[in-house]
Order: C-alpha cells, then sequence, then structure tokens
C-alpha cells in the first residue's frame, strides 16, 4: 500500500481537495448495470412518485463511491482506505435532462491516529442539501 | 407490527463464492467515473503493491448487499421489503478487494428495533477469500418505513 501523501504532513484541519460530481440519468442507468442494483426508484419516475419520492434519486452507494473520490484521488492508493462509512440522510434527486445535479464533496482531517492513519470527515451536498451524514473514512498514509 | 427479535444473533451460511473479475471491476470503476489506474492496470496497481487491479472501496457492496437482502428477505422475519431504504452503510477493510478473489459473505443480524413504526435491521457481513482470509467486513442499517395510514 503506498499512499503519496505523508503523515507528517497533514495536521487537524488539512482540507483535501475539493471535487464536484455530476449524476444525470444517464449515471444511473449505467451504475445500475455496473452494481447490480435495479431499483426502479433509480430509474422509473413514475415508481418513483408512486412511492413517495419528488423524482428518480441516485442509488445512495453511488453518492458513497464519489464521495470516497476526494480520499482515494488525494491519497493516490485506494487500497489505503481502512474504514469508511456513511448515513444517507436526503436524497439526491437527478432530474430528466441531460444536465442533471451536482454532488459537491469535500473533506478535511478531523483527527490523527495511530499507525499513521487519519480520519477524514466528508461532507457532500446536492441542490444545497447535505445528502450524506457521519460520513467518514479512515486511510493510512506513508 | 413488532418484528421477531428472536432473530437477533442469527448467522446465516456463507454464500456462494462470487468470483471478482477484472471487467466487472473495470465497468464499475467507469460507472463511477473513477479513473484511479489501480482499478484498470495490473502494472499501476502493482506499483502500490497490490497483486491485481483492485476495486474501489464500495464495490464489495454489490455482494455484500446481496447477502443481506436474502437475509431481510426471510419470510419468517417478516420485514415488508417493498418500503426497505438503505439508512448506513459502514464497511472495514483487512485488505482491497482485487480481481482474482472468489468472496464468500457470511451475515448476521445484529440488530432489529422498532421506532415510530419504523422497522430497523442492522446486518453484518464478514467477506472471506477462498484461502478462508478476512478481507472486509460491511455493516448495512436497513429501515422498513411505516406503512401511511388508510
Amino acid at each position: 500500500m503506498t499512499a503519496k501523501v505523508s503523515y507528517e504532513s497533514v495536521e487537524v484541519g488539512t482540507e483535501l481537495p475539493a471535487q464536484s460530481f455530476p449524476v444525470t440519468r444517464a449515471t444511473l442507468v449505467q451504475y445500475a448495470g455496473a452494481s447490480g442494483d435495479f431499483n426502479p426508484i433509480h430509474w422509473n419516475e413514475k415508481f418513483a412518485r408512486e412511492v413517495g419520492l419528488p423524482d428518480v434519486i441516485a442509488h445512495g452507494m453511488f453518492t458513497m463511491a464519489e464521495a470516497i473520490r476526494v480520499v482515494t484521488d488525494w491519497v493516490g492508493d485506494p487500497g489505503a482506505v481502512v474504514e469508511y462509512g456513511v448515513r444517507f440522510t436526503k436524497p439526491v434527486v437527478v432530474p430528466n435532462d441531460d444536465k442533471g445535479v451536482l454532488v459537491e464533496v469535500s473533506g478535511k482531517v478531523a483527527a490523527l491516529l495511530d499507525d499513521n492513519q487519519v480520519r477524514v470527515d466528508l461532507t457532500a451536498v446536492s441542490d444545497g442539501q447535505k445528502v450524506l451524514g457521519m460520513s467518514r473514512a479512515v486511510v493510512r498514509l506513508a | 407490527m413488532a418484528l421477531d427479535q428472536s432473530f437477533v444473533g442469527r448467522t446465516y451460511p456463507p454464500t456462494t463464492p462470487y468470483e471478482v473479475g477484472r471487467e466487472k471491476i473495470r465497468e464499475f470503476a467507469e460507472a463511477v467515473g473513477d479513473t484511479n489506474p489501480a482499478y484498470t492496470d495490473p502494472q499501476a496497481a502493482a506499483a502500490l503493491g497490490h497483486a491485481d487491479v483492485i476495486a474501489p472501496p464500495t464495490f464489495v457492496f454489490s455482494i455484500t448487499f446481496k447477502a443481506a437482502g436474502d437475509v431481510v428477505r426471510d419470510p419468517q422475519l417478516g420485514l415488508d421489503y417493498s418500503r426497505v431504504v438503505h439508512r448506513d452503510q459502514k464497511f472495514a477493510y483487512m485488505r482491497p478487494v482485487r480481481a482474482g478473489d472468489r468472496l464468500t459473505v457470511t451475515s448476521t443480524i445484529e440488530g432489529i428495533k422498532s421506532l415510530a413504526g419504523n422497522d430497523i435491521v442492522d446486518v453484518r457481513g464478514e467477506v472471506h477469500d477462498e484461502a478462508g482470509e478476512h478481507v472486509v467486513t460491511a455493516w448495512t442499517k436497513l429501515v422498513a418505513r411505516a406503512a401511511e395510514e388508510a
């Protein structure tokens, strides 16, 4: 495992480069196929509304996959992620157009741990709403 | 109606092995728009110390969720699966999942609660490779929302 960020170079409060991830209906169809999660709330507007959702929503696991990229892109080696957990607090609503919606993710070092590990707290926002809660990753640095 | 508490602590037999393929990892990485070469280029993965291309951190959920789904669809448990939403997800990785792994999941129901008519079920999935090595643990919290009053 070869992280490109050294433990000595970070402190509590160190900010990771923020990123914005676009999500369109096409993205969701592609993710459904790759993940095997074909729940119609992620691609069928009529079904989504029938179960009380405002529109088609992104897979929570898609949002979770995007958010950790702020960590894996920063550290270089995705294998350096030791722990990762989130709560799905609000759905990411994806309109039926070619623009879709943005998920904006930022992260900062929240704690220095033993064994060159740090805890990174992530924030994910879509359409002005926090969509993940308690989004935390532990990553082993060089 | 409250769910049967006697299911807490119940462990289910390991799933049949899921063979992790390089092309499936590539497909998943493309679907989440992640161009990290560790997912697609064995040499880049080797340069990071990995025996083959590795999977993105959330890839293993495809395997553990299917296992958890089989558990919570147990008709004796009585969960209304049509009203289930995914509330929390957590992973602890002993090592990354990599191409060539043959993974089994052993699921345990860790908790069952009812809050304001919502049924909440916690499932832990322990993922092992063919050699019996522990690869990752996945904790999945599922909530069956209360049915609306007619």
